[in-house]
């Protein structure tokens, strides 16, 4: 299944097992993800894609395998170096996951604090990142007083705005309407257009035939299939 | 960064008010318990100082011991562990004093034969051997000398009222120590319930990369300023106790003799400086405990 070769790889896995107690998520996963690339990791309810996303960002740590990202082992990276792993990522959350009683602003600004980034700096890259988005009129808002697709919007800008190498979004449309889910999916477009790589994590078939890409399937914890699809095709992997 | 980590710290502060009003209150009443306690011993210690300053020993010697013994005796009591000055008073001169003393009663001594007073030593102790049972094991070690009759030692209730002070001491020090373990296990659990609170933000700030410092930087200095805070109130609520009652007091109890004090500024950084420890020690337990898991 490994189709790029090292040197141009963000994301490499070999053999990897995952368990929940004697429950197996994920079994012998061996994949390969090349730079600036855009994939979907599909498949049913309980196949393994959130785990496996969450064995990148060290949510979880594997049962058996080994990860690397961007060259890095994750089982042999110390625990003071997880905060450094992450910031090459942006995660978006199905749910979300801003932070209630923090404003837009605040909820996006917390990357760059975390980072150490300076103040000006912050303000310059919040505010255009939440134009990017379009949520510049909405940056003194609270989260709960935003719809769906705009909490999406500004999980979204936290998710690009401290420059991450790789973006995953586990089911970034799932609980929004055709048009929101439209908004998000064109702006992880245009953030993969500007060399990112993006993984998304979706059940969502229609979405995938509408944006087309490299598409893993996982099955009962297993990679059944990798394929790549155009933009409105049909593909035999479905 | 810094005002950044304060900004946060104040935000959560105001967050949580009822949460931290609560911790704030439980701190300041520690602190005023433990620093009434210390406000008494010192008070206590000053007075004790001062009895203690006339405690003396008088040994009183046989009849007719030869003037060339008495300097051997000065000596024998005068090596004695704790003795710090071994002063003769003959029959003579004891008897002399006794009249100057006595000048209203002048008939008394009129009818008298013989001077019946005995040679004595008195005897000062140095301050280090003033402990009850070092005086009383002394007048043992005195009495044992052939050529005493007896050994008095005045102000007996002194030693009494010394065992209870200490008896005292050992209650406060034991007190203290359980409001500082009881301030921390409230700061701790306080602070635990504010993490638990904000347990989804955490998790947030974990998943976009803050490194562990960021995330408990705030929560040392909001436990810093609960316990300064908290030192603070209790203080001030100590010292008004103080100001009203300190004058009664002393105009009551002991007139002219010395002043009831207030903690030194010293004594004062350095509750303040504990009461800050307390806070960051409770915000350190719950934090590791926390994020831990």
């Amino acid at each position: 299944m490994i189709e790029a070769d090292e040197k141009s790889s963000v994301i490499r896995m070999f053999h990897v097992h995952h368990n929940y107690g004697p429950q197996k998520a994920l079994i012998d996963i061996t994949l390969d993800i090349p730079k600036n690339d855009f994939v979907f990791i599909t498949g049913p309810s309980g196949a393994g894609k959130t785990t496996l996303l969450k064995l990148l960002y060290l949510a979880e740590a594997v049962t058996e395998g080994q990860v690397l990202i961007d060259g890095m082992n994750l089982s042999r990276i110390p625990r003071k170096r997880i905060p450094l792993l992450r910031r090459k990522f942006g995660i978006i959350f199905q749910d979300y996951k801003l932070i209630a009683n923090r404003s837009v602003f605040d909820n996006v600004s917390l990357v760059l604090e975390a980072a150490g980034k300076k103040r000006r700096l912050i303000l310059k890259k919040v505010r255009s990142v939440l134009r990017l988005v379009g949520m510049e009129d909405r940056q003194t808002a609270l989260p709960l007083s935003l719809s769906g697709g705009e909490q999406q919007r500004v999980a979204v800008a936290r998710a690009i705005v401290g420059d991450p190498k790789i973006i995953l979004a586990d089911e970034p449309t799932g609980s929004l309407d055709d048009d929101s889910a439209g908004i998000i999916m064109d702006l992880l477009k245009g953030v993969h257009i500007r060399g990112t790589t993006v993984i998304i994590a979706t059940h969502d078939k229609d979405l995938i035939r509408k944006t087309g890409g490299r598409v893993l399937l996982l099955k009962e914890g297993r990679l059944e299939a990798s394929s790549f699809i155009e933009k409105d095709y049909e593909n035999s992997i479905f | 960064m810094k005002i950044l980590f304060f900004k946060r710290a104040i935000e959560d502060f105001r967050n949580n008010r009822l949460l931290n009003v609560v911790t704030l209150l439980t701190v300041s009443l520690s602190i005023l318990i433990v620093s009434t306690f210390i406000l008494f011993f010192i008070n206590t210690n000053e007075i004790m100082n001062f009895w203690k300053k006339g405690l003396r020993l008088m040994a009183y010697l046989k009849s007719d011991i030869p003037d060339s013994d008495l300097s051997d005796l000065r000596h024998q009591i005068q090596t004695m562990a704790g003795v710090e000055s071994a002063m003769f008073i003959s029959k003579e001169e004891a008897y002399r004093q006794l009249k100057t003393e006595m000048k209203r009663q002048a008939s008394l001594f009129e009818n008298l034969d013989k001077n019946p007073l005995p040679d004595a030593f008195e005897i000062r102790m140095s301050t280090a051997a003033q402990s009850w049972d070092k005086v009383e094991f002394l007048a043992t070690q005195i009495e044992t000398l052939d050529e005493v009759e007896e050994v008095e030692y005045g102000q007996k209730w002194l030693g009494r009222f010394t065992q209870i002070f200490d008896l005292f001491t050992l209650t406060g020090y034991a007190m203290c120590i359980i409001f500082f373990m009881a301030a921390v296990f409230i700061m701790a659990n306080t602070i635990r319930l504010v993490i638990y609170s904000r347990r989804d933000e955490i998790e947030v700030m974990r998943l976009v990369g803050a490194a562990e410092r960021f995330i408990k930087i705030p929560f040392y200095i909001q436990g810093l300023l609960q316990g300064a805070l908290g030192a603070c109130i209790g203080l001030t609520i100590l010292f008004v106790a103080f100001w009203l009652m300190a004058s009664n007091i002393e105009s009551g109890f002991f007139p002219g003799l010395f002043n009831i004090r207030f903690l030194s500024p010293l004594i004062l950084s350095m509750i303040i400086l504990v009461s800050m420890l307390v806070g960051w020690l409770g915000s350190y337990l719950s934090l590791k405990q926390f994020l831990k898991a």
